[in-house]
């Protein structure tokens, strides 16, 4: 049994205005954390792809046809696993339904990959009806390479390690096979609100 | 004792804090009384652990400061959006009790048997362990010659400054200021680079040793730098704080 | 974020592996590199550890504590120690 250590305490507490929208566990930062399981890659725009689709048959979008697609502005909050929660961060993208309505609901399971070599693992459900975007801008700028520039995946009712950086095409598939974090551990959903960030949650 | 692989569990044990020493305005030095400590060498680090009432946990490593033969302190700089730095250098006292476990580190140790010349390469909080390697070669009477190339951000940022203003004999410490400098500084005013390097360090054919810590960036630039004017590889040893160096 | 490297793992080494481990060998299974495990990049997003070759960024190791287990990914080497 360790010894408590006197005085010490953890970060923040929160504030009480922000209950409503801060899931158990977490608390509101201003930051924007930079968490990387490895170094960040730099795609050269005039090579970049994305595609969505099951192996073999994807459908595959140049940056300049990716940029052409009908995009949004969304505000949306974040929680990251480890218990930082944003609020009301602005992103520009194109939804998923637009790139899945392109490509075909070829599978009930998707396996996003990355530059890198990350991957995570989403139900298709939670890609579709407005829930999810391929992001290439935040805040009015090019998203930021430290933070998945060109573009990355964002799903902001996931734990934030869902929303994949550095994004290069979405896998369909029949199963949920974990990727990169849940193959460690970590939930295969991860839902904030119900707390799911290990296995077993 | 080099070279000799000593087994020894690593375990977490309490330690008291004997006394906490302003070294600048946001640096501690904290000496502790370690019941079990089965002694260190210059370079080595230990980790620390803090419990607080709720049962969070958090987990830093800190370089040790002292040389082998003196009592363990740490040297922790505060940083304004730290978790733990701040508990360490504004909170806690003499008498407070501290888990610790250590020391830990094999590769990024000093001892006179080495040899040298010695190039050390501080970046800001970098040169805690690099300071542990200076008393060791004080408290042992090894006269390898020493050159400490030194980069803080300001004269009054620079930690250990009087002990470092007067050198052991066959010590020369260099100071880069990379952010203001005092008036009438005629030194380095500048992040270390291959330039300064070229002037200040031993060249290749000295065969020296040179020891490299302190932040990521600094450590890339200056032992690419090193590697690049002729020293081996294996002859460049460094240690990489997180651009934070640790919060 | 920025790499630290292999010094900055030693406890947790030390804990998985029994001994001090950050002079140790290691091999590549990707490119063949060798460096000594100081010399290793090591990444700590928080939700875990994780160790590349400085040469070719391929993951070498693994390391997630959840609830006081870890799990130990070693599959990326081909020779340690």
């Amino acid at each position: 049994m360790s010894p408590v250590s006197r005085g010490f305490h953890r970060r923040r507490q929160e504030p009480a205005e922000n209950a409503g929208r801060v899931p158990p566990g977490q608390y509101v930062t201003k930051d924007f954390p930079v968490l990387s399981a490895g170094p960040t890659p730099h795609a050269a725009l005039d090579r970049w792809t994305l595609s969505v689709g099951r192996l073999g048959r994807q459908k595959t979008w140049s940056w300049a046809e990716f940029r052409a697609l009908p995009t949004q502005d969304v505000t949306v909050d974040i929680h990251c696993v480890t218990k930082w929660s944003k609020l009301d961060t602005a992103w520009q993208g194109v939804s998923v339904d637009t790139l899945l309505e392109a490509a075909g609901h070829d599978g009930p399971f998707a396996l996003a990959h990355c530059d890198g070599g990350y991957t995570t693992n989403v139900p298709v459900a939670d890609l579709t009806g407005g829930q999810a975007w391929v992001a290439y801008g935040y805040d009015g700028q090019p998203l930021a390479a430290e933070h998945g520039g060109p573009a990355r995946l964002l799903v902001p009712h996931l734990y934030f390690w869902k929303s994949a950086k550095w994004v290069r095409s979405l896998e369909l598939r029949d199963t949920n096979d974990p990727g990169f974090w849940e193959n460690y551990g970590y939930h295969l959903y991860g839902d904030p609100w119900r707390e799911q960030r290990y296995a077993g949650d | 004792m080099a070279g000799t692989a000593v087994r020894r569990r690593l375990t977490w044990q309490v330690a008291r804090v004997s006394a906490v020493t302003a070294e600048t305005a946001s640096v501690r030095t904290l000496t502790l009384e370690v019941p079990d400590w089965p002694g260190h060498r210059a370079g080595q680090h230990l980790d620390i652990r803090l419990t607080g009432e709720d049962g969070y946990v958090a987990e830093r490593s800190y370089s040790i400061a002292s040389a082998p033969g003196e009592p363990v302190a740490i040297t922790v700089e505060r940083l304004d959006d730290g978790e733990v730095s701040p508990y360490l250098t504004g909170e806690l006292r003499a008498g407070d009790e501290l888990e610790l476990r250590g020391p830990v580190g094999g590769y990024f140790v000093w001892e006179p048997g080495d040899g040298g010349p010695l190039l050390l390469l501080a970046g800001g909080s970098g040169i805690v362990p690099l300071r542990s390697v200076l008393r060791h070669r004080g408290r042992t009477g090894s006269t390898v010659p020493v050159r400490l190339v030194y980069s803080s951000r300001t004269l009054a940022e620079v930690i250990y400054r009087a002990e470092l203003d007067r050198p052991a004999s066959g010590v020369e410490v260099i100071y880069t200021l990379t952010r203001s400098q005092p008036p009438g500084w005629s030194g380095y005013a500048r992040r270390a680079d291959a330039a300064l390097l070229a002037e200040v360090a031993w060249p290749a054919a000295a065969m020296p040793l040179a020891y490299v810590c302190g932040p990521t960036s600094f450590v890339e630039v200056v032992s690419q730098a090193l590697v690049q004017s002729g020293y081996p590889p294996e002859r460049v040893k460094t240690e990489r704080f997180g651009a934070t160096g640790g919060t | 974020m920025e790499a630290v490297d292999g010094n900055a793992i030693g406890g947790l080494l030390w804990e998985v592996f029994g001994t001090e481990m950050t002079d140790a060998a290691s091999v590549c299974g990707s490119c063949g590199a060798a460096r000594l495990v100081a010399e290793l990049a090591v990444y700590r997003p928080a939700l875990g550890t994780v160790v590349r070759c400085r040469s070719c960024d391929s993951v070498l190791m693994v390391f997630v504590t959840i609830h006081d287990r870890t799990c130990v990914d070693l599959l990326g080497l081909a020779a340690l120690g």
